[in-house]
């Protein structure tokens, strides 16, 4: 093998790895903030996926354009699964942690049934999109327009959340709370508009990678479940509850699974990424960035 | 140990006795098929998931990778027939063998995870068990084993034309996971893992006993597991890494402990009792036609049950009304 095509395979890696950053931050962010892990977040990729298709098809809007849309649509569904379900789970006195493993699970299975009822299980695919097929050229390296745009998209939500968690009232809040969420009562905060938020905003960034994804995978109803795991995955690995670690997590995750593309049958690429996951924890067992 | 105790523990093995009994008749008077086949793998769900408890309720250590041991139980069975001839009565020993080994292998790195760093972990293990079967091609790769059906017989332990042995031997296998469930809740063992389970950190401070106690419960678990799994084989006599080591059984084994009661010596089976015939059933009424309907009750009623019962069912179902002084043990019960 060339030293071209590996910088070239590393190269799309790592673009790949931002999108994983982006699909897994929410997923970080949310566990930060009230030690919950969702187990629906494949489906909430899922869903954003099927909004970009229909926001295309019906309305001719390019994926490009919808992103924001789709991110604000999450942002009201993941509010409001935290209001009619997460809430109720939060507060369980008895098996916490396996109530709210299961009731988000039951929730991804009832939006893939939902998701079939409607729209069948067929595949379908966003066809001609602004970006959809195009490649550039960067010293010699071809690099993919969509997953370009994507990987910029994830970056600048990085920025974004960046900037949101520390220069806004609501930022501190969400930090406040993911503090000490028994003191922010006291000063008059309210814990589960807060907690609310911090779905929405989980919600609205799996929102956004969803979008874009449309543009270069096809979708159906299971699409989420494959993406799931190496959320889950990415954010272990960057340490729960650290944004930056699920940001880290992703460039990882994209460079093994790149390398393992290329040392092992294309089949095996996801046990470079579980294997690393094994052995990060097992020396570190809590994650690269985590704290316990 | 109290007498309030014992004599719980004394009625558990009555009722449970009384029960098995019943469950024996029940195929004399029930020849439907559809049902037979239901009875068959209610009883089995029961077991695994009765297993399963065993780690993840009573020890606390949650796994959602079990899919690996039914897997293995299943293709230790189903490769050592194919390929060897071996009678599948030694495929099962050997599968569980396995299975309670690298339970054990995969334990001792993985008990040192705590909470959801432990649960993502055996969910990756699985994972990669998965991936590896699918390119193994000695072992079929995603084309899966067919076992070749050779007429009714109790020594190859297949029975292409009769449901009754297979519930028989589920029935069983329940019992058995059930007994072994019943038996470790008061041993050294039992009392460690609730030691484990409610307070790590203080048990984690008697040091290597705990984690003796929690390689135990991984070895007994995953052995019954993988047995299970191996009836399975021998059960649709078709399998493929999908269709034996997929996500969704290591899931649907935890689901009728997390309904019935995680952690309780009932509560799996009282879980099986009443998941596994409403899955059959939605599958079978509205599930056909691929719209996803099933998915969306089962889904719905986990959520349902879940939020609204997160200790489980099987305290609705107390024993008080048989008799005043069981009341007060109720508590010990759905620990």
């Amino acid at each position: 093998m060339t030293a071209d095509a590996i910088i070239q395979s590393l190269a799309s890696g790592l673009l790949m790895g931002l999108l994983y950053g982006l699909i897994a931050v929410g997923l970080a962010l949310i566990f930060g903030l009230m030690d919950v892990v969702n187990f629906a977040h494949g489906e909430f990729l899922m869903i954003a996926m099927y909004a970009t298709f229909f926001l295309f098809v019906f309305f001719a809007i390019d994926p490009l354009l919808s992103a924001p849309l789709v991110a604000a649509a999450l942002f009201v569904f993941g509010a409001v699964v935290y209001l009619l379900i997460v809430r109720f789970a939060v507060r369980a006195k008895a098996n916490a942690g396996m109530v709210q493993i299961f009731s988000t699970f039951g929730l991804a299975i009832v939006m893939r049934g939902l998701t079939q009822y409607f729209f069948t299980p067929d595949y379908r695919s966003v066809t001609h999109s602004w970006l959809g097929g195009k490649t550039v050229s960067v010293a010699g390296i071809f690099l993919p327009v969509p997953q370009l745009v994507g990987a910029l998209v994830a970056i600048a939500a990085f920025g974004g959340l960046y900037l949101f968690i520390n220069r806004t009232d609501f930022g501190r809040a969400l930090e406040a709370t993911r503090e000490d969420a028994g003191a922010v009562a006291l000063v008059g905060i309210d814990k589960n508009k807060v907690f609310a938020l911090g779905w929405g905003l989980g919600a609205a960034l799996v929102g956004l990678a969803g979008a874009i994804m449309a543009i270069f995978f096809y979708i159906y109803p299971d699409v989420g479940a494959s993406f799931a795991l190496i959320a889950y995955v990415t954010v272990a690995l960057g340490g729960f509850g650290s944004v930056f670690g699920a940001f880290a997590g992703g460039i990882i995750v994209g460079l093994v699974e790149a390398t393992t593309a290329m040392l092992l049958p294309p089949s095996l690429k996801a046990v470079g990424i579980y294997a690393v996951y094994l052995l990060v924890v097992f020396v570190r067992p809590r994650g690269l960035f985590g704290s316990m | 140990m109290d007498t309030a105790f014992a004599e719980r523990r004394r009625r558990d093995l009555i009722v449970a006795f009384v029960l098995a009994a019943i469950a024996a008749t029940v195929p004399l008077f029930v020849k439907d098929t559809y049902v037979q086949n239901m009875m068959v793998m209610t009883l089995m769900w029961g077991a695994l998931s009765q297993s399963w408890n065993i780690l993840s309720g009573y020890c606390g250590q949650i796994s959602l990778g079990h899919a690996l041991y039914f897997g293995l139980g299943a293709y230790t069975t189903a490769l050592l027939f194919t390929k060897f001839g071996v009678l599948p009565w030694f495929g099962m020993l050997g599968g569980g063998v396995i299975s309670a080994l690298i339970a054990m292998a995969l334990g001792y790195p993985c008990f040192r995870l705590r909470g959801h760093y432990f649960v993502i972990a055996t969910i990756v293990i699985a994972e990669i068990g998965l991936l590896l079967f699918h390119n193994w091609d000695w072992a079929g790769a995603a084309m899966g084993i067919e076992i070749p059906a050779r007429g009714d017989s109790w020594l190859k332990f297949q029975f292409p034309r009769s449901k009754l042995p297979y519930f028989y031997f589920a029935l069983a296998l329940a019992c058995v996971a059930w007994f072994v469930t019943w038996w470790l809740e008061d041993s050294k063992w039992g009392y460690w893992w609730r030691a484990v389970k409610d307070n790590p950190e203080a048990a984690e401070s008697l040091g290597v006993v705990v984690f003796n106690s929690k390689m135990g419960a991984a070895a007994v678990s995953a052995f019954l597991v993988a047995v299970g799994g191996s009836f399975y084989a021998q059960y649709v006599f078709y399998i493929d890494p999908e269709s034996v080591m997929g996500f969704q059984f290591s899931l649907l084994m935890a689901l009728p402990a997390v309904l019935g009661g995680i952690g309780t010596l009932w509560g799996p089976m009282l879980g099986a009792v009443i998941l596994i015939p409403l899955t059959e059933l939605t599958r079978s009424y509205v599930g056909g036609s691929g719209k996803g309907i099933d998915l969306i009750v089962y889904g719905g009623l986990i959520i349902a049950i879940s939020l609204a019962r997160p200790q489980g069912l099987i305290g609705l179902f107390s024993f008080k009304h048989f008799a005043g002084l069981f009341s007060s043990k109720r508590k010990e019960a759905v620990r």
